[in-house]
């Protein structure tokens, strides 16, 4: 062992050319196996994790498939009692209250997303984006119970019947407006849950657009809003599907706040202000409950569908948002 | 003291040390300078450190080394010259097996350290790098580790945990990368506080600590100005007595300052290999003229 | 000065400027409305009885959600130390084995995991940990919210991991440090921020989650501190009061919830101070 008397004080190196004992060189590659083991064990757990959904979701469809065939998706039979079961009022209710999601949240989306790339002052977009996360953080049960207490009376006693009074002559308008608990209300709600997401995606979509093309845009004389619109906005335009697809992926998932204002009725309406129901909706009220077979099959058979249209949506989306992110550079 | 776990009792380890370098072999614990013969012929000196046999070097489908024979000494200080993209960075990484990381490299050939096969079956790549170590171009000290933690991590993370030699190791190795009397009271202080050449101290100071055979330095210069440089060049110069240094510079002033042999690579092939004072003064082929003499670069 | 024309795109400029601030306004609305109500509604009933006391049959009053607030808390820790170590290592996988190819698949397979709605994963629970056993509990609800956590932390370790320099694995490796200590020891430890904040915010997010629990715990109206039987979780009190008839259950349907979001929000605000603590450094 040096010692420290020996050591001079200037710069002269101590020649010492003992090594250190190995004292677990002999474990290193068995410590690098069982690690890199380990990891790949988490790997596949969650491969099988993905192949457990799945299988869990077809196996339990699988008498309901039997006995209903495709006639499932399109009958609008509902019945525990008689059990004949039809999924056609839920998928409309989903499809329905998705929709009206979209319209509502992509164009606040996209808006609020260029105001945060391009129009907002600087000092201003940190605490926005930090009150979209917290938004984005909101539970959808906190949703539920504030559109039963507070936006459903709101709906029912100021915007359904001023919605009724100046555009009544449509179809989706008409009909009673004392429910409150409709299609339209959960159409609402879910569009609140998915600003978030469809504005952060967005404005991400929108940063990583090069500067170079605003900058040639302006060169041309060209206005604010142009810049925005021929520059940014279409040379976006898939990123910016991307995000609407995402949102859409969400929506069709959300189960808690919708259940809790859209009426939970098994029925097809053209009215907007009639309840409905939709998949998600259908398995939280009724999977508990489910005491047959053929009952907790049919339901499965909807969460089947359910969890399909989703993968399928998410599919969509990631391939659309990289379909965009492989051009182009990032902007700071 | 463990030897390695292998096949064959294989010397990959560090109870094995050449009997033919009776140098090393220090019991007292009293430096014994070893009057620092810098033999101007590499034949001069008993022992080779790396004996490089026919490499080649392929990353994917292109060939950064071709057939380089080589034999570099022990004991002295080797450079490498050469223009950029020449492969000198790449023949230092094979010497201490850190091209594999790179996906889709391979090589061909034979590198003997010592006597024993670097890259046989059943040696250990991580044994290799204790025993060959290196510093960067640019100085990474870890950052969530202090300037002691820094040194030390090389030892700790081995299963060294007697604190007296942590501590004697840490002193000894911050005073060889001269950075003792700079740092010694905060050694606590997180790694990255350091100006830029006090951090390539550190990293030396670091590669030192677990006191490899032999140092390899891929441009440990260039990030740095020119005060630093020097301090660097001193102690390339105090260890050569004790180590051998293989260092690859772009700076051939510097390979003519610090070494006592220097390569010349080109477009990944050895061109010519010889003392230092040869290569520069009177070198035998023609492209190695016209690089030292600044022709091209 | 301006021509017609050019005054007309102009106006039409600042008239899309205005609408993108509108835009944002909107946007803002609902969280603001929300906390106006959570605070208006809950605050009141938020007092030493909800946080010590149990449920009371109606009508009485004066019951709380104890055991529903300690239930939550019993699940959500179950379902992070199943989530944690596999959602951790399979990052790790990610990140320094496995191949171009594989990896792209892993990633693409965990994102659309994240995607599945939770209830599907409820169901999924229940056909694994409830049907079979013919009983709800614990256990199941933690297995289905850890099913959700476990995409969330692989993608965030994944991505902090990969930002760590590439310069700190080779000087490690440079200097015989067997590989797993390197990852372990040097790589997890600089990334460790970014790792915290991940799970912190996967934590955030399961805390939330009812409907997952709806058929997998069940709910019970008494401490009960077998984790292989129902239990009391918060979001599923939350919900059933909200259900129900009562007003006393309404106001604390409301309490629940202003508790539920401030401990959600106390998440993501940890998560902002780590992250500001890293910009120290």
């Amino acid at each position: 062992m040096p010692t420290l008397t020996d050591l001079p004080i200037s710069v002269t190196p101590v020649p010492s050319h003992e090594h250190f004992p190995i004292v677990n060189a002999p474990t290193s590659r068995f410590g690098d196996r069982l690690f890199y083991s380990l990891t790949l064990a988490a790997v596949i757990s969650l491969g099988v994790l993905f192949a457990t959904v799945i299988i869990v979701q077809v196996n339990g469809s699988h008498m309901a498939m039997q006995k209903f065939g495709w006639g499932f998706l399109t009958s609008k039979a509902w019945d525990p009692v008689k059990l004949d079961f039809g999924a056609l009022p839920f998928i409309y209710g989903t499809v329905v209250s998705s929709l009206i999601a979209l319209l509502i949240a992509v164009p606040l989306g996209i808006g609020t997303a260029v105001f945060l790339t391009d129009l907002a002052p600087v000092k201003m977009r940190q605490p926005l984006v930090s009150v979209i996360e917290m938004l984005a953080a909101v539970p959808s049960i906190i949703w539920g119970l504030w559109g039963i207490f507070v936006m459903v009376p709101w709906l029912r006693e100021h915007l359904f019947p001023f919605l009724q009074k100046f555009l009544g002559f449509l179809p989706i308008f008409q009909g009673p407006t004392y429910y409150g608990v409709s299609m339209l209300a959960a159409g609402i709600i879910i569009a609140i849950m998915i600003l978030p997401i469809i504005t952060s995606v967005s404005r991400e979509i929108l940063r990583s657009v090069p500067d170079l093309q605003r900058e040639a845009a302006y060169g041309l004389g060209a206005t604010r809003w142009e810049v925005t619109r021929i520059a940014v906005l279409s040379y976006a335009r898939r990123g910016l599907m991307g995000a609407a697809v995402l949102g859409l992926g969400r929506a069709v998932g959300e189960t808690m706040a919708v259940t809790m204002v859209i009426g939970n009725v098994p029925q097809i309406s053209s009215s907007l202000f009639d309840p409905g129901y939709t998949l998600a909706s259908a398995i939280a009220n009724q999977f508990a409950e489910a005491n047959e077979d053929i009952y907790r099959s049919a339901l499965f058979e909807i969460g089947l569908v359910l969890m399909g249209v989703t993968i399928v949506i998410n599919i969509l989306a990631l391939l659309l948002i990289k379909a965009f992110e492989t051009p182009g550079s990032r902007r700071a | 003291m463990n030897p390695v776990i292998t096949r064959k009792p294989f010397s990959m380890s560090d109870q094995a040390k050449p009997a033919a370098d009776s140098s090393t072999v220090a019991p007292t614990p009293a430096p014994r300078p070893n009057p620092a013969t810098t033999a101007s012929t590499p034949t001069a000196k008993a022992e080779v450190a790396f004996d490089i046999q026919d490499l080649c070097v392929f990353y994917g489908k292109t060939q950064a080394i071709k057939n380089v024979h080589l034999q570099i000494p022990a004991m002295s200080v080797t450079a490498i010259i050469g223009p950029s993209g020449c492969g000198k960075s790449t023949a230092l990484r094979a010497l201490n097996r850190m091209h594999e990381l790179t996906p889709g490299a391979r090589h061909t050939g034979k590198i003997l350290m010592k006597g024993e096969d670097l890259y046989a079956s059943h040696v250990d790549a991580t044994v290799v790098r204790r025993r060959v170590g290196m510093v960067f171009q640019k100085s990474n000290p870890f950052p969530t580790l202090s300037i002691a933690e820094n040194v030390l991590v090389g030892l700790r993370l081995n299963g060294m945990r007697d604190k007296t030699f942590l501590n004697n190791r840490l002193e000894e190795s911050l005073r060889m990368a001269a950075l003792w009397d700079e740092v010694k009271d905060h050694l606590n202080r997180p790694g990255m506080s350091l100006s830029g050449g006090q951090q390539q101290r550190l990293c030396i100071a670091r590669a030192l600590a677990v006191r490899p055979e032999i140092l390899l330095m891929d441009e440990p210069c260039s990030a740095l100005d020119p005060i630093a440089t020097a301090k660097v060049e001193e102690l390339i110069h105090a260890l050569k007595s004790q180590y051998t240094v293989v260092i690859v510079t772009h700076n051939m002033q510097q390979a003519a300052r610090v070494s006592e042999n220097t390569a010349f690579f080109y477009m990944g092939s050895l061109i010519e290999f010889g003392p230092t004072e040869q290569i520069f003064m009177n070198p035998k082929n023609p492209q190695t003229e016209a690089y030292v003499s600044g022709r091209f670069g | 000065m301006l021509t017609g024309y050019a005054r007309y795109r102009k106006y039409k400029s600042a008239f899309m400027s205005a609408l993108a601030v509108f835009c944002a306004i909107l946007v803002v609305t609902p969280l603001g409305l929300i906390l106006f109500h959570l605070l208006k509604q809950g605050f009141s009933s938020l007092d030493w009885n909800f946080f010590t006391q149990l449920p009371r049959p109606e009508p009485e009053t004066g019951g709380g959600m104890a055991n529903a607030i300690v239930g939550s808390l019993e699940i959500i820790g179950l379902a992070m130390a199943l989530a944690i170590p596999v959602g951790v290592l399979g990052g790790i996988y990610l990140s320094e084995y496995g191949s171009e190819k594989i990896n792209f698949w892993i990633r693409f397979g965990a994102d659309i995991l994240n995607g599945v709605p939770s209830i599907v994963w409820g169901m999924t629970a229940s056909a694994i940990a409830v049907i079979p056993f013919h009983t709800k509990s614990a256990y199941a609800g933690a297995l289905a919210l850890g099913f959700i956590a476990v995409p969330l932390i692989l993608r965030t370790t994944e991505e902090v991991l990969v930002l760590v320099p590439n310069s700190y694995r080779e000087a490690a490796m440079a200097l015989g440090i067997p590989r797993w200590k390197i990852i372990v020891h040097i790589i997890l430890r600089t990334a460790m921020k970014g790792l915290v904040t991940g799970v912190l915010l996967a934590t955030g997010r399961i805390a939330g989650e009812t409907a997952p629990l709806i058929f997998t715990v069940l709910g019970n109206d008494y401490w009960n501190h077998n984790l292989a039987q129902p239990i009391a979780a918060l979001p599923l009190q939350v919900y059933n009061y909200a259900k129900s008839a009562y007003e006393d259950q309404h106001q604390q349907a409301w309490a629940g919830a202003l508790v539920l979001i401030f401990m959600v929000f106390l998440l993501s605000v940890g998560v902002r101070v780590i992250a500001t603590s890293r910009k120290r450094n």
